[in-house]
């Protein structure tokens, strides 16, 4: 009897945790969606889905434009990842833990102070654009910081290493044998890493895609620090709706959205990539 | 086999820079291996066995030297640029694609036409007994047909050599046995020109036309199995291949090309030697222990070698009885006697003995002729 018990028993403590931290506020944010009323007077379960309807018809740009960002953001930091994340794998040797940790270093530095960091090097008169204009290669009324632009270019320095991470671990995988292997079979260099080193690198990027996409679509300190009101994201409106408007019902109703949102675009993702093909070659 | 070698190396060396000095894996090498020829490099780990085969797959650039297939220069030219293929000592299968897509792989990069690709995928997975598995991924096969997946995705091109680095390491004794059988049925077969590496002297011997023996860098000994292991050239060769005795002592007297060293009285050796050796020469030479005979009688021919000792360790081996003995002469001498007639022991540890054996079967080592 007992042996049968233990498995749960194992799951208790992280089952609890979970139930108390996940479960229980999903319930809560579900309920408060569908509920009237107004901080003062208190709020009444009412089942009212007009609230959706209205927050999504208010919010719909923001919406739309933090799923281009954050899938704009995910294909630029596969480009970007894929070559450090190569580099560090292959030819990295004895220096594999050095560089993974120059990676990491920017992380003992608070994300809010990185982001804040990057207004000093894209302002206006800035260490960027500064002796560009100086020297007139640059309109005057040339500016990045406020554009869709800086919002991404933030989104991609802050999730990096999230993409290049899972890309190494899955090429640092690979047989370099294999590639030999194509070598040998008259594959060139290009070719053998069309056919087999990026085919093989698919779970990583897989991996990558759902570390980032996911919370650079929600995120709201990128667009807040480096955008203007034209580059609002769905995350900063649930955050004004909860923190200064306390309007509960309509921040919970566009968070459940945002989350639908996402979980069906990542399962029609898995779906079209083949998740089974994936998870085969991950678990060789 | 036609006149050009189907792989050359003309004063081929590799080195390697380790801690600021400069070390040569492979010290310049001449060696060339015929068209058709199963040709093995043999050697311990660190031989330079699998640099030199690797210099001739392209993947390793020669420090100096010409490498030369089919008679073409091909030094610095691109691995997938040369017609040579490589079977892997793990495989190095291609695990994201089924046993089919990996023997097709090199046609498919070379452009053949898909009926013919399909045609000769399907004939390569007969020869080497696959067919029915060509949708197993590697992952689903076992180790034998995973080796029979990488033997075929190389021969299916057609190469003018086949390089193999020791393809068998990874399988258990029994089906490395079988393997070797088949291996060579398939090399009789395709014809190809097989180079293979290996540091297992019984695969060498069973399967290859020529050997090179390796060792420090450079070739010690080249030559087909028998002369290899009957004439060694070297210390080194002599100890690797196979079970050797070596007993070093110098020349008493000539009569007829064979020397005889004199041990004690009654205890002799008779070797055949070249003319270069006289009187005085000094020389070891080596026995093989297949070839004494033990016995506890004083033997009644004259004209062989006779040594006397006592047995130190008697080993039953099923096939055989092997039993170490010390001689007088110095050395200890390992026989093995074949237990065809008697199921009893010869002798027994601490009995005195009589070591026998015929002029031809002792050869003296590194001699020049």
């Amino acid at each position: 009897m007992r042996h049968r018990l233990a498995p749960y028993l194992l799951v208790l403590p992280g089952g609890l945790w979970l139930l108390l931290f996940f479960v229980v506020p999903m319930v809560t944010m579900l309920s408060l969606s569908l509920q009237e009323g107004d901080v003062v007077n208190g709020y009444v379960l009412t089942g009212h889905w007009q609230t959706y309807v209205d927050a999504i018809t208010n919010y719909r740009v923001q919406l739309v434009r933090s799923l281009i960002y954050g899938a704009i953001t995910t294909v630029l930091l596969i480009v970007a990842a894929f070559p450090v994340a190569y580099f560090i794998a292959f030819y990295g040797r004895r220096r594999k833990a050095t560089l993974l940790f120059l990676l990491l270093l920017p992380f003992f530095v608070s994300f809010v102070l990185r982001t804040i960091s990057w207004r000093y090097i894209l302002t206006d008169e800035g260490i960027l654009l500064g002796p560009l204009k100086d020297a007139g290669l640059l309109a005057d009324s040339f500016h990045i910081l406020g554009t869709p632009v800086a919002v991404i270019l933030g989104l991609v320095y802050n999730f990096l290493p999230f993409m290049v991470l899972p890309i190494y671990v899955a090429l640092e995988r690979i047989d370099p044998r294999v590639v030999e292997a194509a070598r040998d079979l008259y594959a060139s260099p290009l070719v053998a890493f069309r056919r087999v080193v990026f085919p093989l690198a698919l779970p990583g990027v897989f991996a990558g895609v759902l570390m980032t996409f996911v919370p650079a679509s929600s995120d709201y300190v990128n667009s807040a620090v480096l955008g203007s009101s034209s580059t609002t994201m769905i995350g900063q409106v649930i955050q004004s709706q909860y923190l200064v408007s306390s309007n509960y019902p309509t921040a919970s109703a566009l968070s459940f959205t945002l989350m639908a949102v996402l979980l069906i675009g990542v399962f029609a993702y898995a779906r079209a990539l083949g998740t089974e093909d994936v998870m085969k070659v991950a678990a060789r | 086999m036609s006149d050009t070698a189907a792989i050359e190396l003309v004063g081929v060396h590799k080195d390697f820079l380790s801690h600021g000095d400069t070390v040569q894996a492979v010290k310049p090498t001449d060696l060339a291996v015929g068209q058709g020829e199963f040709f093995s490099l043999l050697g311990p780990s660190g031989c330079g066995k699998t640099t030199t085969m690797r210099m001739i797959a392209g993947f390793e650039e020669p420090s100096g030297g010409t490498v030369f297939l089919d008679g073409n220069d091909v030094t610095g030219v691109a691995p997938h640029k040369r017609d040579v293929n490589m079977v892997f000592q793990s495989y190095a299968l291609f695990p994201h694609l089924t046993a089919y897509q990996n023997v097709a792989f090199g046609l498919e990069r070379k452009k053949v036409a898909k009926d013919e690709i399909r045609r000769r995928v399907g004939e390569m997975l007969e020869i080497v007994s696959l067919t029915g598995m060509e949708k197993r991924s590697p992952r689903e096969m076992s180790g034998g047909q995973q080796q029979r997946v990488a033997l075929a995705r190389a021969l299916v091109n057609g190469p003018r050599a086949l390089l193999l680095d020791e393809p068998l390491g990874a399988l258990d004794l029994k089906l490395r046995q079988q393997m070797q059988i088949e291996l060579k049925r398939i090399q009789r077969e395709v014809g190809i020109t097989f180079v293979y590496v290996t540091h297992d002297q019984g695969e060498a011997l069973t399967m290859s036309d020529r050997i090179a023996v390796m060792e420090g860098g450079r070739i010690d000994q080249l030559g087909t199995p028998r002369e290899i292991y009957e004439k060694p050239a070297t210390r080194f060769v002599a100890g690797f291949i196979g079970t050797s005795n070596l007993l070093d002592g110098s020349v008493d007297s000539i009569s007829g090309g064979v020397a005889l060293l004199v041990f004690a009285p009654e205890e002799k050796v008779l070797v055949p030697v070249p003319p270069s050796v006289t009187d005085g020469t000094k020389l070891e030479i080596s026995v093989r222990p297949e070839k004494i005979d033990l016995s506890r009688d004083a033997p009644a021919a004259a004209d062989c070698s006779v040594l006397t000792g006592t047995v130190r360790e008697v080993v039953y081996h099923g096939t055989s009885t092997n039993y170490t003995v010390r001689t007088s002469a110095g050395a200890d001498l390992v026989v093995f006697d074949q237990n065809a007639y008697s199921a009893e022991d010869l002798a027994g540890p601490g009995d005195r003995v009589y070591l026998t054996w015929s002029p031809q079967h002792s050869y003296p080592i590194g001699v020049r002729p």
